[in-house]
């Protein structure tokens, strides 16, 4: 017999206040994400001097959405094992395909790996794609806001707009330190505004993601029916942006977030 | 699996851990995670709210006897009870040695006297995430309600003013900002689960996904 919470709970009960649990938007296989898969290198490409995208050859990928990510092993020779969650950079419309960018992180004993011993033909484990709240299919106006590498599940996003040719509104905010640090720089179009904290090309302000550059989005640039946010950084920067967006008067239960660090 | 090329990790092995020796796992470590020293990571999908101890309530209720809500003095008001020991993360950092403050979950279900029909529990948060836990990984002194962490009030990013403990589980079980317990006769997934997430999350096990 299927029950449902109606069956068994008293009325009045507490309502959360902000709506914020609502179920994923996206149904997760979870045969897909049980299994683990062999994922070959294939290219390595330099995106800022911390920063590279590794492509990886996964003919039994059953694709993803984009702001999807998956777990990532690597194993020693003793059999120890580490994992680690990324976010997948590239479309969903790469066959057989897919990209993540990751940060060289000092200390980081898979990044650190990558970045220093990985090439071509190197294998490694993957399984997913994993969880369905981030990601965006494509639906509903998407407001995206990201720093550092915070930006990779967002530039799924933004490719995916692009190589299916949507009309759906979408902007990203993305935050750097300089210009030489943002990942995708030759990529950005017209929906991008991009953020420098400590270093800017001349004629551009230097300083954190303002009230200014997100109040306009959440009113002049306000799609019908408002935005679906997306935030994703370091802690510090998410709850930053977050409030940011809750003060321009995006409702809490539309902001979703990826922390990491 | 093949080995990965050239990898082969931080060294792991403890002074005093003769089981660690050679590569074996540090005792203390569940597969597949690494220790986070001195971070902690913050993990919350939604905006952390602005809650303070006044605004704050915890309810029991659904198959109980007496449905009760506590608020900030009277939840204070029951035993004190600490946990010190580690927690584990499912993106795969534990933190090994931390110290809570708060009530054992054992002294509020004590109150409103759990149904014997009762098998599993939904916890909810402030701010309406949802995680669900078979009842028998909330009593035995194996969950809290947590405000003090190293003797100091819980910071809110990390779930201030308190929090759902559930340390022998994966973390996203302990749901921060926790409002209250619905004790149900059934399993029912919370917010992460429907994402795809196992419906435990024994790390012992890894049972990280839905699946495992």
């Amino acid at each position: 017999m299927t029950r449902t919470t109606s069956d068994t709970t008293a009325p009045g009960l507490f309502v959360p206040p902000t709506r914020f649990a609502v179920p994923g938007r996206i149904a997760v296989s979870n045969r897909e994400a049980a299994l683990w898969q062999t994922a070959t290198l294939t290219e390595v490409r330099r995106e800022t001097p911390h920063a590279s995208t590794f492509r990886f050859a996964v003919p039994g990928w059953a694709g993803h959405l984009p702001g999807q990510h998956l777990m990532l092993r690597l194993r020693a020779e003793d059999g120890y094992t580490a994992q680690r969650h990324y976010s997948i950079a590239s479309a969903p419309d790469d066959a057989g395909h897919i990209e993540l960018t990751l940060d060289h992180v000092e200390g980081g004993e898979v990044s650190g790996w990558f970045h220093t011993l990985a090439e071509p033909g190197d294998e490694v484990e993957v399984r997913g794609p994993l969880s369905g709240f981030f990601a965006w299919p494509g639906d509903r106006p998407a407001l995206l806001i990201g720093a550092g590498s915070g930006v990779v599940p967002l530039m799924s996003m933004i490719r995916h707009h692009r190589a299916r040719g949507l009309t759906v509104p979408l902007r990203l905010l993305v935050s750097a330190r300089g210009p030489e640090e943002l990942i995708y720089a030759r990529e950005y179009g017209a929906e991008t505004t991009p953020v420098f904290t400590r270093r800017a090309p001349e004629g551009m302000p230097v300083g954190r993601l303002t009230a200014s550059q997100v109040a306009p989005l959440l009113a002049d640039e306000r799609p019908p029916g408002g935005w679906e946010a997306y935030v994703c950084g370091s802690n510090a920067f998410a709850e930053h942006a977050s409030r940011l967006l809750v003060s321009a008067g995006q409702p809490v239960d539309r902001i979703r977030i990826e922390r990491f660090g | 699996m093949n080995v990965t090329r050239g990898f082969t990790g931080r060294p792991r092995v403890l002074p005093h851990s003769p089981e660690g020796v050679g590569g074996a796992p540090i005792a203390g470590l569940p597969p597949g995670q690494y220790d986070a020293g001195d971070d902690w990571p913050v993990l919350s999908a939604e905006v952390t709210p602005d809650l303070t101890p006044a605004d704050w309530s915890f309810r029991i209720d659904g198959l109980v006897a007496e449905p009760h809500t506590w608020d900030w003095a009277g939840a204070h008001a029951l035993p004190a009870s600490a946990y010190e020991g580690d927690i584990h993360c499912v993106t795969s950092w534990s933190k090994f040695g931390v110290r809570f403050g708060g009530v054992s979950l054992d002294a509020f279900l004590d109150v409103v006297r759990p149904d014997e029909s009762a098998t599993h529990a939904v916890a909810y948060s402030h701010t309406g995430y949802t995680t669900n836990l078979p009842l028998a990984d909330l009593t035995g002194g194996r969950a809290w309600i947590a405000w003090e962490y190293e003797g100091r009030p819980l910071a809110a990013e990390h779930g201030g003013p308190a929090r759902l403990l559930v340390p022998h589980l994966y973390f996203w079980k302990s749901a921060k900002w926790i409002a209250g317990l619905r004790l149900l006769d059934h399993d029912e997934p919370g917010f992460w689960e429907q994402n795809g997430y196992h419906a435990r999350g024994n790390p012992w096990e890894e049972q990280r996904y839905s699946g495992d």
